[in-house]
């Protein structure tokens, strides 16, 4: 179901969380809501799922105003930062729990239970406890305990944030599949930018309690709108006023009249990727991605000079 | 050191009071246990203990979670109204309540009016008793509230639980060890109070004497053989308490490992 957000707006004292924001998630997309820390996406997240009222501003979910419907009655499916497993219950009773506050009958309750269980690869575990599961299957219990009473949507708080990097990208990947598998609506939370571009099929990059720009992963790389949104998604060189983005600078064999001088300070490999850094002969560092091969073929060292070949910077009107 | 400290404060007097009270054999303590007046403050405090524990529970509960999970007006001085109990000495508890439900006091006539007697007799020393037993729930569960935070409730909420679906089935068992031991406490003040109750009750012989007040009577009688019977009693009354609270707990310990 689509998801709608109008001219939200919510404060903490004299914080402003949230400055009239206004988003629309599309029916069955999979959305990425990114930002840095304390640039409202949690809260934004939490107003969808009721967990937090807004001062002004509305919710809807499909063709329902929720705005002043409790967490409850809202059919949206949480997932914690932090698992937020019910300790004390096994594995089963917690997926279960959706459908026990339901009083759904104890035939159809195991069904789903054993369902969910297989759909996050935790089948087998059912009998034991979250303190007996790791970071990474915490995660899935928590997430088939979300799924099991059919939600309306899906709202993931830094879902992956508090697990190791290899753990995390597993996740993820997972995670995507498991939406093109059943399509439910979900909106993540994430600082990572990577993990946005990788996942969502849209993203919104939030900044200061506003929404800076929303679109396809690709549209706010190659077309940002503003410096925050071009130094957020994807690296960047900053030249003054102007960005290029490091994989935007060639390293030229010989000077010609497009190229300047450099000095490379560093190379770093990064197995595919080669990170070089450079002095230009005006002083100012930058620093460019090459390939390993390209690498190779130029034989950099630290040390020495050499032509670069700049794009056309970007400039934002301030 | 704290051994040696620990054994001159409660070892040596503990084993003393054990050792007297054998001194005569078993039939004289079955004798001194069996009178009419030592069964029935063993009753009456049983009784107290039976009333006021399961009120002060779910108050000391409904109070720790209305302080930590709500903001409101007057919360400071709630939690210092509710630490209260600590700061008056018993016996001013005691005679406080007698001027208020005392035959002179404030609602005397009305009580005595509609037949009630509050004072000398169950009711006083049951509010007595859940007077100075107030904080100790309430204070071992607010610490254990704050620990285990609030994503598991709201995670229960955002699965159609409703209020009472989530205390009882994620806070509750998520605070339990804070209550239990709340409880245990509360259950050893009310077992041992004295001066508040010494002073509502009266301390009318076979009838408003619990335990600790009939070991006095007794002291003072000279029955130095009712006297420490009665004491030992009361230890292992607390005692059981203890044990079978941890009991309790350990049970849902193995069938929860934390």
């Amino acid at each position: 179901m689509a998801i709608e957000a109008s001219h939200v707006t919510k404060r903490f004292g004299e914080f402003v969380a949230l400055d009239d924001v206004s988003v629309r998630v599309d029916d069955g997309a999979l959305t990425a809501l990114l930002g840095p820390s304390g640039s409202g996406k949690s809260t934004l997240l939490r107003i969808i799922a009721g967990l937090e009222t807004p001062d002004a501003g509305s919710v809807r979910i499909g063709e329902e105003e929720v705005t002043a419907t409790p967490a409850r009655s809202r059919g949206v499916g949480f997932v914690f930062q932090h698992y937020a497993p019910f300790k004390h219950m096994t594995v089963h009773d917690n997926v279960a729990f959706g459908l026990t506050v339901r009083k759904r009958p104890r035939a159809e309750v195991d069904a789903r239970v054993l369902e969910l269980l297989q759909l996050v690869r935790l089948d087998g575990l059912a009998k034991r406890y979250p303190s007996q599961l790791s970071g990474g299957q915490q995660q899935r219990m928590a997430l088939a305990r979300a799924l099991a009473p059919q939600p309306k949507v899906l709202l993931l708080d830094e879902p992956f944030g508090a697990l190791d990097a290899q753990v995390r990208a597993e996740l993820r990947e997972w995670l995507r599949r498991l939406h093109e598998e059943i399509h439910v609506t979900t909106i993540f939370v994430t600082h990572d930018q990577e993990e946005a571009m990788e996942v969502a099929e849209q993203i919104v990059v939030m900044n200061a309690g506003r929404i800076e720009q929303a679109g396809a992963p690709r549209e706010l790389y190659e077309s940002p709108r503003n410096e925050f949104v071009m130094s957020f998604v994807g690296p960047v060189n900053r030249l003054g006023d102007s960005f290029v983005r490091p994989h935007d600078i060639q390293i030229m064999p010989h000077p010609d009249e497009t190229t300047t001088e450099a000095l490379i300070r560093r190379v770093v490999h990064l197995g595919f990727e080669v990170r070089v850094e450079l002095t230009l002969h005006d002083g100012r560092d930058i620093w460019a991605q090459v390939t390993r091969e390209n690498a190779q073929e130029l034989e950099l060292e630290e040390g020495q000079i050499l032509a670069v070949r700049l794009p056309d910077p970007r400039v934002f009107a301030a | 050191m704290a051994l040696g400290y620990l054994a001159l404060l409660l070892g040596a007097p503990v084993a003393m009071i054990f050792y007297r009270t054998f001194e005569h054999g078993l039939a004289a303590v079955w004798e001194a246990l069996s009178t009419p007046n030592a069964l029935h403050a063993l009753w009456l405090s049983v009784e107290l203990v039976a009333i006021v524990v399961p009120l002060n529970t779910a108050f000391g509960i409904a109070v720790a979670i209305l302080l930590e999970r709500h903001r409101f007006r007057g919360r400071a001085v709630l939690s210092l109204i509710v630490d209260l109990p600590f700061a008056i000495s018993p016996v001013v508890v005691g005679l406080s309540l007698v001027l208020v439900y005392g035959q002179l006091g404030w609602f005397g006539n009305w009580l005595d009016a509609h037949g009630l007697q509050v004072i000398f007799s169950v009711p006083g020393m049951v509010m007595a008793c859940a007077f100075v037993s107030l904080p100790f729930v309430a204070r071992e569960t607010i610490p254990v509230l704050r620990e285990v935070g609030t994503d598991a409730e709201q995670a229960a909420a955002t699965l159609g639980a409703n209020g009472w679906q989530t205390f009882w089935r994620v806070t509750l068992p998520a605070i339990r060890w804070g209550v239990v031991y709340g409880v245990v406490l509360t259950t050893a003040r009310v077992l041992g109070e004295f001066g508040a109750v010494s002073i509502v009750s009266g301390r009318l012989e076979g009838e408003t004497q619990t335990l600790p007040l009939y070991v006095q009577d007794r002291f003072e009688n000279f029955d130095t053989t009712g006297a420490y019977t009665a004491s030992v009693e009361l230890a292992l009354l607390a005692l059981a308490t203890l044990v079978a609270m941890n009991l309790l707990t350990r049970r849902t310990r193995s069938r929860t490992p934390v």
